[in-house]
Order: structure tokens, then C-alpha cells, then sequence
């Protein structure tokens, strides 16, 4: 009977005589996988660019040779720095907020950023009227939406993450609980308001990259600019977050600091650009389902530029179209939201389950 | 040498681990065995520091699980579970990379490639090297993960029941692997088994666990008795002299 069992498992190094290549783990599967990337996140960085360049100079009503055309070219210049940051925001927050949460369907929307947005703002319209909402901007008005929006998170992942029964499934149920509670608060308030009100709101509701204020960037860019440089620099950590509780702490990683620190960074991301351009909701969806088709790969150090790439191309690009193919201005993300959507839908429906 | 003393759990007041108080001693396979809501996966996963105390004290290799720090916990100690939660996109070289993570901190040497070919070359897996998780059956995948915990080159490896999803053809296979592992490499492997007969035939030790307490530990022969067994597992069990030992039958 003895020979019906495999014998001693085999002898370390007995294929040490077979020909292979040079064996090592690299971040792709193959050096054709990781070519493809670069091609793609060089091209895709390309596009970007001409996206850019065409919303800068396509189509300008001056000649280059005329005085007024600096002006012009400057102030869509805003908006391309806007496109910029909420490119890197997004995408990088939902990125790592997919990892440390183990789930590529849900988004940091639903820590209720987005609808605590909606609720300052319809707030300020409601209470203090109109012309305290039109005087609702500029450079303090970013930084208390800012510091609303971070605070909340670190009281509620400080709470929720730090007690005994403290786990991200009951973290995200309070957050979408909250949302919904924020979101239908505006809602009434909405109700009640004058339609003229209500139509200042809704401009200010709607994500638009030309409600950027350049007053903010001055703030907004080097908040950005060193809470993506603590990600990138968390890049290897997060692979390991990615692998879940028990593995990562296995591999001796102290998981809920490193959920809470991630979580921190994405919350300040998040804010930022909620503040600077509006909600976004399916915007940082889209790209991160993108990004995971286009990059072949786990590893954090490749996936967060190319959903930086992606994140770019999509937004220069729905802009781009939107202006100079359909002559139509402003509520870009009506057309985020409706591939967005889609997209979220057929995910969810390949994958047939959440 | 793992040393639990006194260690508690409650989970209501009617459901309460221990107090247990064993001592694990260095190298080997020890088998936990019990029937079912005996509270072996807790005892493991307490060891594994998955999981908090209420109470008392484990040590492994004269580290405190619950002060030492986790990155030098994961030099000494590792712990699998049966179901892992897996990512898209990760070979299962990559996979197995990881367990060199607490060493290089993700960046991977010659020396670490070499630990991570020797264990899955161990593990038969070296045609599969490349393949992704989700493109490997259960049984593949749990022996990825096993490779992983391997890499990590620890003295100390727990397993929450490693047989599960595998037929009987991989449960042979897995275990002759950790036994060989245990023998040749000088692991002390702690494992979560279901079938009695497994843990007799491939462990060094068994401990039996029932209601929260530990019911019995000693060497295979001393606890393949039907006497043991039968209270055990409250199921009558008689105990014959198979070729490879004794046999549970039931």
C-alpha cells in the first residue's frame, strides 16, 4: 500500500539541471507584460498632454499674435491645474482605499465626503442666505471644507477603528448611513429653497473643474502634492495592506495603523478635491476599474501612475469633447457619471456579486 | 518552545476558552484535534496574535506575542488560515515573495528569490509559478499560501486546518510536505486537523481540545486510545493497529 503514496515530497533543487529563465518575482508576469505598461502609461501620458494642450489652445477666439490671447490661455491654464489635482486625488484615493478595504467596487464616496459637500454648502445657502453663499469662497472657506471633511473621518475611523469591535465593514455601513442621513438633509433643505437659490446651489453641486478657484491652489497643490508622496512612499506597505488582515500581520505589518494612516491620506485627498471641484462620484471608480485592466500587476508602485495616466486622460478628455466636440460647457461630470455608471453596472454584473 | 499559561477567551459567559496551559516544544508537527466549537482555531489564532487575550500569558521562543513587536514576531512566528482573501493580478511567485517581507520589506534580493524558488520548487508548484491566484484551483491556492509561510522561514508555523478543500490524494501530499518540512527543515508546526486519522498519522504530538479546555496532549500513541477518543469526540470510537499505526474507526 506504501506505493500508492507519494513518497518523500521532491528533493529541493532536483530541476536545478532544467533550462529556465532567470527566476525572480518581479512586479509583472512577464518582461512582455511589463513593456505593454509602459507603452500603454507612456501613450496614455500622451494623450493626457494633447488632451491638455488642445483645452489650452484649440479653438481660441484670439490669435496667438493678439495681446488677449496670454490671458485667455491663462485662465484655462486654472483649469487644467484643477484637472491635475483632481486627477491625482482621485485616483490615488481610490486606489488605496480599494486595497485597504480588500473590495474594487466600493469608493471613498462613501465615507460621505460627497455628502457632506453637498450638506455645507446647501447648509450655508439655507441658513445665511444667498449672499453669504456667494461669499461662501476663496481661500478660508477651502480650508474649513477641508478640515470639515478631514476631521469628520478621523472621528469617525478614530471611533469606529480603534474599539473593540471596530472593523471597516461597520465603518462603511456608518459611512454610507451618514451619507444617506447628510444627503437627504440637503435634500429637504433643497425643498425649501427659492428656484433662483436653488440655482446657485446646483452650479456649486455639480463637479466642475471651472468652479476651481486659483485662489485655493496655492494650499491645494503642496497638500497634494506631500499626501501623494506619503502614498507613493507607502507604495510597498499597501501591497502587503492589500493582502488582508490576517496575512499582513502574519508578515508582521501592524495592520490597523497602516488601515488608519492610508485611510488618513485618502481622507485629506479626498477632501481636497471634493473642495476644489465638487463631487465626483464615479469618477475615481471609473478610473480605478481602468486602471486595473490596463496594468497588469499588484504592485502599488505601477498601479498608482497609471491610474494617474487614466485619471488624466479621462478628465482632459470628457473636457475636451464635451467643449470642443459638443460646444457644450461646464457639468463634465454628467458625462463621468453616465460611463461611470455603466461601467459600475457591468462589473458588478460580470462579476455577479459584490 | 510555545508556553500558554493561563490564557482565557470569553466570547459570551457562556462561551469561554480555557484557562489553557500548554507547553509546545520546539520542532515537530503538534496536532490540534476536537470536535467542532472546541475552541482550537481560537487557540491557534491566540498564538498567532490574530486574535486578543482576555487573559493570561503566550510566549513563543521567549517572546511575549502580546509586547513583542510584529515585525520581529514575524521572523519567529507565522499563521495561515483556511480561507484568504486573495488579489487579482498576484502570481503565485509573488505571492510566495511576500513571505520574505519581513526581511527585505518588499524589496527582494538574489538570496531571497532563491528561498522563494527552494519552496515552491518544495511544493511542486514551480510550473504554476506564474500563473495568477484566481487562475488556480483551491487546492493550488492553498498550497501558494502555504509556500508563502514557508518563505518566511520561521521557526514557529501555525495552520488552521490546512486539509481543507483538498481531496485525499493533496491532504497526503500537503502533509507529507509539513512533516518533511518539520523533519528536514526543524519547523515546529502547529496545525488545526479535522481527521483524526491525519493527525496520527503524520503528527508528533496531538492535543485534544473539548469545551474550551485542552481534554488530553501527549504522543500519538497516547491519545489513539479509544477510552480518550470516544470522550472526547462523545461518538463511539474503537482504535485498530492499521500499517502506518492506529486507526480510528468509527
Amino acid at each position: 500500500m506504501s506505493e500508492l503514496i507519494p513518497s518523500n515530497p521532491p528533493l529541493v533543487g532536483t530541476d536545478a539541471a532544467l533550462p529556465r529563465r532567470r527566476r525572480a518575482a518581479g512586479a509583472f508576469r512577464t518582461p512582455k507584460e511589463a513593456k505593454q505598461y509602459w507603452i500603454l502609461l507612456v501613450t496614455l501620458l500622451l494623450l493626457g498632454l494633447l488632451a491638455a494642450y488642445g483645452l489650452l489652445v484649440y479653438n481660441n477666439p484670439v490669435p496667438v499674435t493678439s495681446p488677449s490671447f496670454v490671458p485667455v490661455v491663462r485662465r484655462r491654464t486654472v483649469a487644467i491645474v484643477a484637472m491635475l489635482i483632481a486627477a491625482v486625488c482621485q485616483s490615488l484615493a481610490t486606489v488605496s482605499f480599494q486595497s485597504i478595504t480588500n473590495n474594487r467596487i466600493i469608493t471613498p464616496s462613501l465615507l460621505g465626503f460627497e455628502a457632506l459637500y453637498s450638506a455645507i454648502h446647501t447648509g450655508t445657502l439655507f441658513f445665511f442666505g444667498a449672499a453669504a453663499f456667494v461669499n461662501f469662497s476663496g481661500v478660508d472657506s477651502f480650508l474649513y471644507q477641508v478640515a470639515a471633511m478631514v476631521v469628520m473621518c478621523l472621528i469617525l475611523y478614530g471611533w469606529l477603528l480603534s474599539g473593540k469591535y471596530g472593523n471597516l465593514q461597520i465603518l462603511l455601513l456608518v459611512g454610507i448611513i451618514l451619507g444617506t442621513g447628510l444627503g437627504s438633509v440637503s435634500a429637504f433643505m433643497r425643498r425649501v429653497l427659492a428656484p433662483s437659490e436653488f440655482d446657485l446651489l446646483q452650479t456649486r453641486l455639480f463637479a466642475s473643474v471651472n468652479n476651481a478657484d486659483a485662489a485655493y491652489f496655492p494650499l491645494a497643490i503642496p497638500i497634494v502634492v506631500v499626501t501623494a508622496a506619503l502614498l507613493l512612499a507607502h507604495a510597498r506597505r499597501l501591497n502587503l495592506l492589500s493582502l488582508g488582515r490576517e496575512v499582513s500581520t502574519s508578515l508582521g505589518s501592524r495592520h490597523k495603523a497602516g488601515v488608519i494612516y492610508t485611510l488618513v491620506l485618502v481622507s485629506i485627498l479626498m477632501a481636497v478635491s471634493t473642495a476644489l471641484v465638487g463631487p465626483l462620484t464615479f469618477y475615481g471608480f471609473l478610473v480605478a476599474t481602468l486602471t486595473y485592466q490596463a496594468a497588469r500587476t499588484y504592485d502599488h508602485r505601477y498601479v498608482f501612475p497609471m491610474a494617474f495616466a487614466i485619471a488624466f486622460v479621462i478628465i482632459t478628455g470628457a473636457y475636451f469633447i464635451m467643449n470642443h466636440v459638443f460646444h457644450a460647457q461646464g457639468v463634465v461630470s454628467i458625462i463621468i457619471e453616465l460611463f461611470g455608471g455603466i461601467l459600475f453596472l457591468s462589473v458588478i454584473l460580470r462579476r455577479g456579486s459584490l | 518552545m510555545i508556553r500558554i499559561e493561563n490564557v482565557k477567551k470569553s466570547y459570551t459567559s457562556d462561551v469561554q476558552i480555557g484557562p489553557l496551559n500548554i507547553q509546545i516544544p520546539k520542532a515537530g508537527l503538534t496536532s490540534l484535534i476536537g470536535p467542532n466549537g472546541a475552541g482550537k482555531s481560537t487557540a491557534l489564532l491566540m498564538i498567532g496574535r490574530l486574535l486578543d487575550l482576555d487573559e493570561g500569558q503566550i510566549s513563543v521562543a521567549n517572546l511575549d506575542i502580546a509586547t513583542s513587536k510584529s515585525r520581529d514576531l514575524a521572523k519567529i512566528l507565522t499563521i495561515l488560515r483556511q480561507e484568504n482573501h486573495f488579489v487579482t493580478r498576484l502570481t503565485v511567485r509573488q505571492l510566495a515573495g511576500f513571505g520574505r517581507f519581513p526581511y527585505s520589506k518588499g524589496r527582494l534580493t538574489q538570496q531571497d528569490e532563491e528561498i522563494v524558488s527552494k519552496y515552491i520548487d518544495f511544493l511542486d508548484l514551480t510550473a504554476l509559478e506564474h500563473r495568477y491566484l484566481d487562475e488556480l484551483s483551491g487546492g493550488q491556492r492553498q498550497r501558494a499560501y502555504v509556500a508563502m509561510v514557508l518563505c518566511q522561514e520561521t521557526e514557529y508555523v501555525l495552520l488552521d486546518e490546512p486539509l481543507n478543500n483538498l481531496d485525499v490524494a493533496r491532504s497526503v501530499q500537503m502533509m507529507e510536505h509539513l512533516k518533511y518540512a518539520a523533519a528536514e527543515f526543524g519547523r515546529t508546526i502547529l496545525t488545526v486537523l479535522h481527521d483524526i486519522n491525519f493527525a496520527a498519522k503524520y503528527s508528533d504530538r496531538i492535543c485534544a481540545m473539548k469545551n474550551g479546555q485542552i481534554a488530553a496532549y501527549g504522543t500519538v500513541a497516547e491519545i489513539m486510545q479509544p477510552e480518550i477518543l470516544t470522550d472526547i469526540f462523545e461518538t463511539k470510537i474503537e482504535i485498530i493497529q492499521g500499517p502506518y499505526g492506529p486507526i480510528a474507526v468509527y
